[in-house]
């Protein structure tokens, strides 16, 4: 049996030369919820999921993903035209892109992050929901958003860069650490 | 001896009397000969007042620009004794305004444009003006702009003369009246030829311009609008809603009556000629073609383009010289080569537009040859690759790019990869040349773009692939043709 390599690549991948990660942790307050925002130099943002978001970790399995909602609103319905995408539904940092439903029952919702006219979103995570586990950054990512030109600079105001979302990471992994620690502790005493 | 016949004996009366130039009097008798126009108006003048009094000798001289000799207004009154509708008629035009001196009255349905603004003085300072410009040309196109309220004077004209004729049991319609422009163009084109040394063509790529405009008298349209609305809407770019496209359809819609009773019924003579509001000089684009290699151009800044080279086309605006020699192209085009070496050109070469359209064209149906590098992010032998050699036109779908879709419209194209050849390197790498139809995206066929290039290198091979270098080999397209060394 041939034991294939797989080689880590020496030189940037096409996603870290050409666009920046920015993130939002703990989006809409709900723990662990991270997005990971590509944002290209052309200033086009594609919407992914962090690392360290639920549905990434093993185990999970996606039942259901659906790009409806709300009764009035699909974003599958999203129509852009021209060079200036006029048509494209325009979202708020909070706005909804899809809704997807785990097998164990839980439910997630991934949100845009940012300021921005949404051009399209990924309909191949529809036919193979394990795309978005196992390519979030490239196959599985979810939306593309165009920010408008004057906000541009602006977009990454209300996120992080990879270092403090590194941090943020690390510093929940510790907490997490000195909570099993301390009960731990607490049970050794009782 | 002017070819004019009895029947417009009425118009010459009527016209004369309203001060009207000679000029546009001949116009309103559908005198159709380029050489009478070319007479002066004072020679004219007599002519008409000969012919007016029968014959050559009998009047007395009347000066042109006098106001018209009382003779002839007595002939009108004992004509006008039985028939008062005639006199009325008369009457609407307007028969007063006497200039001191030697002045000339400007005619009230031309304006002057045919008066003194088609003679050699003021063709000479056209002439003047084309000099200080400084183009090289062998002819030229003369376009002249005229205010929009000639429409309206040469129908109110019209109509009263249609009236008057009618009377007399003659018909006369718009059609059978010389256009104003057309004998302007008669009387200052040979003129215009003699001064600047060159003959006026109509397909000449050097125009002369002029704009005239006459203020005093840019309210005559105005009445237009109440009658006509629809054809005066307000638009955000035009200054005013009184174009002369505007003005000619309303002129069309609204009836006779109408007209006549909105219209001031008194053709104010102007008090002076029209005004030059701008005479300029332009010539159309030029072209020239090559051949280059360079670092940029239209394959991104990171891809090389080898082979024969880019072809190029330059557009040159307004030009002052339109002709280049193929040798004083060579001597550019060595000089270009010599100066950088960041970019060489080959081929220089004069093109018409019709070239470059079919260029562009071109482009769509032509191919490309790239050679890229590859790298594989799991191990691969030379079995894994060699199936690529065996795919005949591939046909992909491929979405906007994302790293071009800020500037371009979302959309999904197909484009075919008509073959590729392999050269295995090692486990993680292998060269890849491809010919494709024009406009595919070679970038994203390797590395898939997001999953939006489908299929992409990495489906293929099912596994992620991403491009370390990406050369043009060639572009076959056939154009600019190949010069002699």
């Amino acid at each position: 049996m041939e034991v294939e390599e797989a080689q880590a690549q020496t030189y940037p991948s096409m996603v870290d030369r050409y666009f920046r990660r920015w993130y939002k942790t703990d989006v809409k307050g709900k723990p662990c919820e991270d997005h990971c925002i590509l944002h290209h130099s052309n200033r086009i943002c594609v919407i992914t999921l962090a690392e360290s978001h639920p549905l990434l970790q093993s185990g999970k399995e996606i039942k259901n993903i659906s790009y409806q909602i709300s009764a009035n609103c699909s974003r599958l319905q999203n129509k852009v035209s021209g060079k200036s995408k006029r048509g494209g539904q325009f979202l708020t940092e909070l706005a909804p892109l899809c809704r997807i439903l785990c097998s164990d029952g839980e439910e997630y919702t991934i949100y845009s992050c940012i300021r921005g006219r949404l051009l399209e979103v990924n309909e191949n995570i529809l036919q193979d929901p394990r795309l978005l586990q196992r390519k979030p950054s490239t196959e599985g990512y979810v939306a593309v958003v165009l920010p408008k030109f004057e906000e541009s600079k602006s977009i990454t105001q209300g996120l992080i860069n990879q270092e403090q979302y590194q941090d943020i990471i690390s510093s929940r992994h510790k907490t997490t650490a000195e909570v099993a620690g301390n009960t731990d502790l607490q049970e050794s005493q009782s | 001896m002017l070819p004019l016949k009895e029947k417009d004996r009425r118009v010459v009366q009527m016209l004369l009397s309203a001060r009207c130039c000679p000029r546009c009097i001949l116009r309103f008798c559908s005198v159709g000969i380029q050489a009478t126009y070319r007479l002066s108006c004072k020679e004219l003048f007599t002519e008409l007042h000969k012919f007016l009094n029968g014959d050559e000798d009998k009047s007395k001289e009347v000066e042109y620009g006098q106001p018209p000799c009382k003779k002839m207004r007595l002939q009108d009154s004992e004509k006008n004794d039985s028939d008062s509708e005639q006199n009325g008629a008369v009457k609407l035009l307007s028969n007063e305004c006497v200039l001191p001196g030697d002045e000339v009255q400007t005619c009230s349905v031309c304006l002057g444009i045919l008066q003194d603004l088609c003679e050699m003085d003021f063709v000479k300072k056209v002439c003047g003006e084309v000099d200080s410009a400084g183009y090289h040309f062998n002819n030229l196109v003369f376009s002249v702009s005229l205010p929009p309220q000639l429409l309206v004077r040469e129908h109110a004209t019209w109509l009263l003369v249609k009236q008057e004729v009618g009377q007399l049991g003659n018909i006369l319609m718009k059609d059978d009246i010389l256009q104003l422009k057309e004998v302007y163009k008669w009387i200052t084109h040979p003129l215009l030829s003699e001064e600047l040394g060159v003959p006026v063509d109509g397909k000449s790529l050097f125009e002369v311009s002029v704009v005239f405009a006459h203020p005093e008298t840019d309210g005559d349209c105005h009445f237009l609008a109440t009658a006509c609305r629809e054809c005066f809407r307000p638009t955000k770019n035009k200054q005013s809603v009184f174009t002369r496209m505007a003005v000619m359809k309303a002129l069309e819609k609204i009836k006779d009556g109408d007209f006549l009773q909105q219209f001031p019924h008194q053709l104010e003579p102007p008090k002076r000629s029209c005004v030059v509001q701008e005479i300029q000089c332009s010539h159309n684009s030029i072209y020239v073609a090559g051949l280059n290699f360079s670092s940029s151009g239209r394959e991104d800044v990171d891809v090389r383009a080898l082979g024969n080279g880019r072809p190029f086309a330059i557009e040159l605006l307004n030009p002052r010289r339109a002709s280049f020699p193929p040798k004083e192209l060579k001597e550019l085009q060595q000089k270009i080569n010599s100066s950088t070496d960041k970019i060489q050109v080959r081929d220089l070469q004069m093109v018409t537009r019709e070239a470059i359209v079919h260029m562009k064209e071109g482009e769509e149906e032509k191919t490309k040859s790239y050679s890229a590098l590859i790298w594989t992010e799991k191990a691969i032998t030379k079995n894994d690759i060699d199936f690529l050699q065996d795919l005949q036109d591939l046909k992909l779908d491929q979405k906007t790019p994302l790293r071009v879709l800020h500037r371009r419209p979302l959309a999904v194209r197909t484009r075919v990869i008509h073959s590729m050849r392999v050269e295995y390197i090692d486990l993680h790498h292998f060269r890849l040349y491809l010919k494709t139809q024009a406009g595919t995206y070679v970038k994203e066929f390797v590395h898939g773009d997001f999953g939006r290039t489908k299929p992409n290198l990495g489906t293929l091979l099912n596994m992620t692939t991403d491009i370390l270098e990406l050369d043009v080999e060639s572009v076959d397209v056939d154009w600019p043709p190949k010069l002699d060394e």
